[in-house]
């Protein structure tokens, strides 16, 4: 770049955006810091009062978050020692650990539900989005758009005929109740962003394809796909970030066999009121997989959050 | 001593059971509030699997979440639960919906007698329409509001001679409601060991029950009643009585001038928090939690003290407490209803009291050392005797929501009178009674 | 045949193509590969929305299974529209709509701006300050209830610090002064990040040569900012503007974790409201209106600020 440039910002102008930028950026993550900070409190010191920044950590939170426990009597504690470092973690409260908690399942179902309903609606989106592209269809623009629109609906209104619909099907806190949900709320984005993707492919390959003797459909499976590999794996990721993060749905179609995570963190009680460290450590543990998509993301993410409205 | 035999015995027929009868072992769900005595009913339950052979698998929702979460799973017909310990005010639904299974042949057959649990417990968990015998639950755990506090604060003598000077009386348990509050304002802002602490915490939350929980609590002593006369609906004057509207007006000067600043939304786990880091003096909250603040290694033991929520025109307590119910979707009814008549067995409500659960049986209430088993025990006979529960009705949920609006509308943003907020609750609640084709 | 995309889509494509082709027929792919998404669709949308529709009319209640269901025409939408209470909901969406947009364009925009310097780390920095909005609002707003609590959480804390006031004097969730402003700033902490991204694209969408051939021209930098970096962001705000709008309006999990609706029902949203009706109370029926009068509303004004929007892009 040449040094004369007009539109190269001046040194100082850099300086002073990047200071501001990281400012702003700091005082973003606080709450974020204080949230995996919390997870490595004792019960006591994350409802301390005033707040604490200095700390001893301790692993209770994570103990509290993966067991449930129960009281037991000093006979039943002498007669036990602690065998593991984690039940010696629960003997201070002159607990023992009664079984696992919930929160394995929450989690396993948050994925079985979050990478079911991504792969069915990649799949499908991605023969939709093939069919959009390539073959001219008629009021293709009012089609997207009404796909489009399904997501204005407010998840609650959504909620109330589902309900009634699943009920009748027995289809309420199932797996398959909430994939073939999420597929469904996540179709648009899927059809709507790898239509882009696959529009962004030239032509030309396919046709060459056709007439090397390629049928349709080995021309989409040899050709396009692979081209679009990319596309879908980004479209992938935003499907997993929405059924991972949802929280509506999930409150009101699942109680128990199905419920994904996000319900559950919230309520996550120890001995008498919310355990504040347990809750932080579930909330630390869910976040990672997304922190480190975003990451992985970031130069998909415009478009995807925008429904491809915007393409960097 | 006599644990750690219990323990030894179990595991022992745990192994013979798993030897035996495997033939029709089935996976049976309970479902409850996730809370300190449903850990030990986990710990109770051990207990039967060795001896049924069966496995209980437990799901507990978190009380602001509760009513929500099961009303809803009734409600899709949904199978997640075989056993279900449901709130006390969901008895009216669930027998008239058809989601709880009638116990009566059942309690016959097996030679259950309702005579063998506390009146008042059969009456507020088991029975619908209310008092007759139609029995569509057995009484788990009974429970009421009480209050707890700092009794080290109040053994101290500067704190003691500071309150005697201010209101010119002995520092002690309150005997009236007008007591507890100047106690608790007594309290608010005063600086103990360096920090600054207030009177009491109390429920004021939104979303699901709490702040009804806690104004009934007012409510009841001043004499509240839902309607004129029993069944008939009709509550104008009652519901908004003067009394009525003194308790309410007493409740919102307790919120404003005796809690700690932020508890706008606050319920069982908000107040034992505040209680917890030493916030406050005081705090009201059920009984089911007494043996684990008891046990608490910061504020139990000598530290703590427990008493029955003051009178003020009369005794009265706001009911808590749960019966279990078999759910009518369950595809294991036969299992469901062995683990309600081993439960009801004496021996087991024994050692569920013993565990943290608040037995109703007669046999473990009326058992000479029951009231010194516990320093709270003594105040729990007290406060059964003289419980009101809210409405039990089926629509008991926009009842409720009703309330809390009306409620939360006048205390915490505090728009209105509490006469407004009465005459407007009658209003709410009679439009319900007229959807419900009542009135 | 039947009249469906799938078909249409197969006739559209010129025979002579489709004879080149072995194996399956265009119209039979196309059919085959957009089949199974319409069906999905209507299952999971269109069938809900027309049977909502037909809800609406009606007195059900879902909870109660042998009652009876009347028609009562009209009745559901009259007594929604006639309701004080809902239309305070309706205020405060409208109030939880126009700051959160207000505030996060505003420093969306600056931050954009500022990051458009190219300073060294910048891809860096903006991947860090793009992280609250990927996560679960659910677990956001849980947090930051905990957060703002007086005694025990660090907000007030790190307000006293700055402003010398005491922390226990504040209650950012309880009061009906600053509930409805507690719940802006979680959400502006949580999607300011996205108006910054779309105004990032928006600000390197514009041609170097435009400011070269301004910078001839002698325009000041100010009136470079004016004429040609805003009027060149704004359809890119615009839309960030019109996703940030469709998705507060139909706010729920972030607000019901952080306030519940209240104090009182300063901070019901429309969406907090229309759940208590529907899953709590149970009126089905009523809730159904509700429920399509919300849908029409943002369905409407989404249209016409598509239209502007498109104006705008002309332009």
């Amino acid at each position: 770049m040449s040094s004369f440039s007009v539109t190269e910002p001046s040194k100082r102008s850099k300086w002073f955006a990047g200071t501001m930028v990281v400012i702003y950026a700091l005082v973003t993550m606080v709450p974020l810091a204080w949230i995996m900070l919390t997870g490595f409190k004792s019960p006591a010191d994350a409802i301390s009062y005033p707040p604490k920044v200095v700390f001893e950590p301790t692993l209770e939170g994570y103990v509290n978050l993966f067991t449930t426990r129960t009281r037991q009597t000093p006979e039943f504690l002498e007669a036990n020692p602690p065998q593991t470092w984690y039940e010696e973690i629960v003997r201070e409260y002159d607990m023992v650990i009664a079984g696992p908690s919930k929160f394995g399942e929450r989690f396993l179902n948050s994925v079985i539900i979050g990478f079911g309903s991504t792969f069915l609606s990649i799949f499908l989106g991605t023969l939709a989005a093939y069919a959009f592209s390539r073959f001219k269809i008629p009021f293709a623009d009012d089609l997207l758009f009404f796909i489009l629109s399904t997501r204005m609906m407010p998840p609650i209104a959504v909620a109330i005929p589902i309900f009634l619909m699943y009920r009748q099907l027995g289809l309420s806190d199932t797996h398959l109740g909430m994939i073939l949900l999420y597929t469904g709320v996540n179709i648009s984005l899927a059809v709507w962003l790898l239509k882009g993707f696959i529009d962004e492919i030239p032509l030309e390959y396919e046709e060459a394809a056709l007439i090397d003797g390629y049928t349709r459909f080995q021309a989409f499976y040899k050709v396009v796909l692979p081209q679009a590999a990319t596309g879908i794996a980004s479209t992938a990721i935003f499907c997993l970030i929405f059924a991972w993060n949802e929280y509506a749905f999930a409150v009101l179609l699942t109680s128990g066999t199905a419920q994904t995570a996000p319900p559950f963190i919230p309520t996550i009680i120890g001995v008498g009121g919310l355990d504040w460290p347990a809750v932080a450590a579930g909330a630390t543990i869910f976040l990672l997989p997304v922190m480190i998509f975003t990451i992985l993301l970031r130069k998909h993410l415009l478009r995807g959050i925008t429904f491809g409205a915007v393409r960097k | 001593m006599r644990s750690l035999h219990l323990a030894s015995v179990s595991a022992l027929t745990m192994a013979a059971a798993s030897l035996g009868s495997a033939a029709q072992a089935e996976d049976l769900t309970l479902c409850w509030a996730a809370w300190d005595p449903a850990n030990a009913l986990v710990e109770l339950s051990k207990e039967f699997e060795a001896q049924s052979g069966h496995t209980m698998g437990f799901e507990f929702i978190p009380w602001p979440n509760f009513a929500d979460r099961m009303l809803n799973e009734l409600n899709s017909g949904g199978k997640l639960c075989d056993l279900l310990i449901g709130d006390s005010q969901w008895i009216g639904g669930g027998a008239e919906n058809g989601h709880y299974v009638k116990l009566n042949d059942f309690f016959d057959a097996e030679g259950i007698s309702m005579d063998d649990f506390a009146e008042a417990t059969v009456y507020a968990y088991s029975t619908w329409p209310k008092g007759t015998p139609n029995y569509y639950a057995l009484p788990a755990m009974g429970d009421a509001n009480g209050w707890f506090y700092r009794k080290d604060w109040f053994e101290r003598d500067d704190i003691k001679a500071a309150f005697k000077e201010a209101k010119g009386r002995d520092l002690a348990e309150p005997k009236t409601q007008k007591e507890l509050l100047e106690i608790a304002q007594f309290f608010q802002g005063r600086e103990i060991d360096g920090n600054t602490v207030y009177g009491a915490s109390i429920f004021t939350e939104r979303g699901s029950e709490g702040i009804t929980m806690g104004v009934t609590s007012a409510l009841y002593p001043w004499g509240f009643k839902y309607e004129n006369t029993p069944g008939s609906y009709d509550m104008e004057g009652a519901v908004n009585s003067p009394e009525a509207v003194e308790a309410l007006e007493f409740y919102k000067e307790f919120y404003e001038t005796a809690t700690p600043p932020g508890y706008t939304n606050s319920y069982m786990g908000e107040s034992l928090d505040a209680f917890k880091s030493g916030q406050v003096a005081m705090a009201m909250n059920w009984f089911a939690f007494f043996p684990g603040l008891f046990a608490d290694p910061d504020v139990g033991g000598d530290k703590i003290d427990f008493f029955v929520n003051p009178p003020q025109n009369q005794e009265g307590s706001t009911l808590g407490g749960q019966g279990i119910s078999v759910v009518a979707y369950s595809d294991k009814q036969d299992a469901a209803l062995e683990y309600i008549k081993w439960f009801a067995n004496p021996d087991v409500q024994a050692k569920w009291w013993e565990l943290g659960g608040y037995s109703a049986h007669n046999s473990v209430l009326n058992d000479p050392g029951f009231k010194d088993s516990a320093p709270f025990a003594g105040d729990f006979l007290q406060a059964m005797g003289s419980v009101q529960d809210f409405w039990q009705e089926p629509a008991y949920a926009e009842l409720l929501i009703a309330m809390q609006k009306r409620l939360h509308d006048y205390i915490v943003a505090d728009q209105g009178t509490a006469k407004e907020a009465l005459d407007a609750l009658v209003e709410d609640w009679t439009e319900v009674f007229e959807d419900e084709g009542k009135l | 045949m039947p009249d469906t995309p799938a078909t249409r889509a197969a006739q559209a494509t010129p025979p002579s193509v489709a004879r080149k082709i072995k194996g399956l027929s265009d119209r039979a792919i196309a059919w085959i590969f957009v089949g199974p998404t319409i069906f999905l669709l209507l299952a999971i949308n269109i069938f809900p929305l027309i049977w909502t529709i037909r809800l609406s009319f009606t007195d059900f209640k879902a909870n109660r299974a042998g009652r009876e269901i009347k028609n009562v025409g009209l009745r559901n939408y009259e007594r929604i529209l006639t309701d004080s209470d809902i239309w305070l909901n309706m205020q405060a969406t409208a109030h939880f709509l126009f700051w959160t947009i207000f505030f996060q364009v505003l420093i969306g925009f600056t931050l954009a701006y500022l990051i458009n310097k190219k300073f060294k780390g910048n891809d860096l920095w903006t991947t860090i300050i793009v992280l609250p909005m990927m996560l679960s609002p659910a677990v956001v707003g849980n947090f930051w209830k905990f957060l703002y609590q007086p005694q025990i959480g660090l907000f007030n804390y790190v307000i006293a610090f700055f402003t010398g006031k005491d922390p226990s004097s504040f209650e950012m969730l309880g009061s009906v002064q600053l509930a409805p402003w507690s719940i802006v700033i979680v959400d502006t902490w949580m999607w300011t990040p996205f108006v910054m991204l779309i105004c990032l694209a928006g600000l390197r969408s514009i041609p170097d040569y435009i400011y070269e051939a301004a910078e001839v021209d002698r325009a000041s930098k100010l009136r470079q900012f004016f004429t040609i970096t805003i009027p060149m962001v704004l359809p890119f705000l615009m839309l960030a503007v019109l996703f940030r709008g469709i998705e507060n309006f139909k706010m729920f999990d972030l607000v019901v974790q952080l306030t519940g609706g209240g104090p009182g029902s300063t901070t019901e949203l429309t969406s907090i409201n229309l759940k208590r009706e529907a899953f709590e109370k149970w009126r089905t029926g009523y809730a159904s209106a509700y429920a399509i009068i919300l849908f029409v509303t943002v369905f409407g004004l989404a249209s016409i600020y598509v239209k502007a929007l498109n104006k705008v892009k002309e332009r």
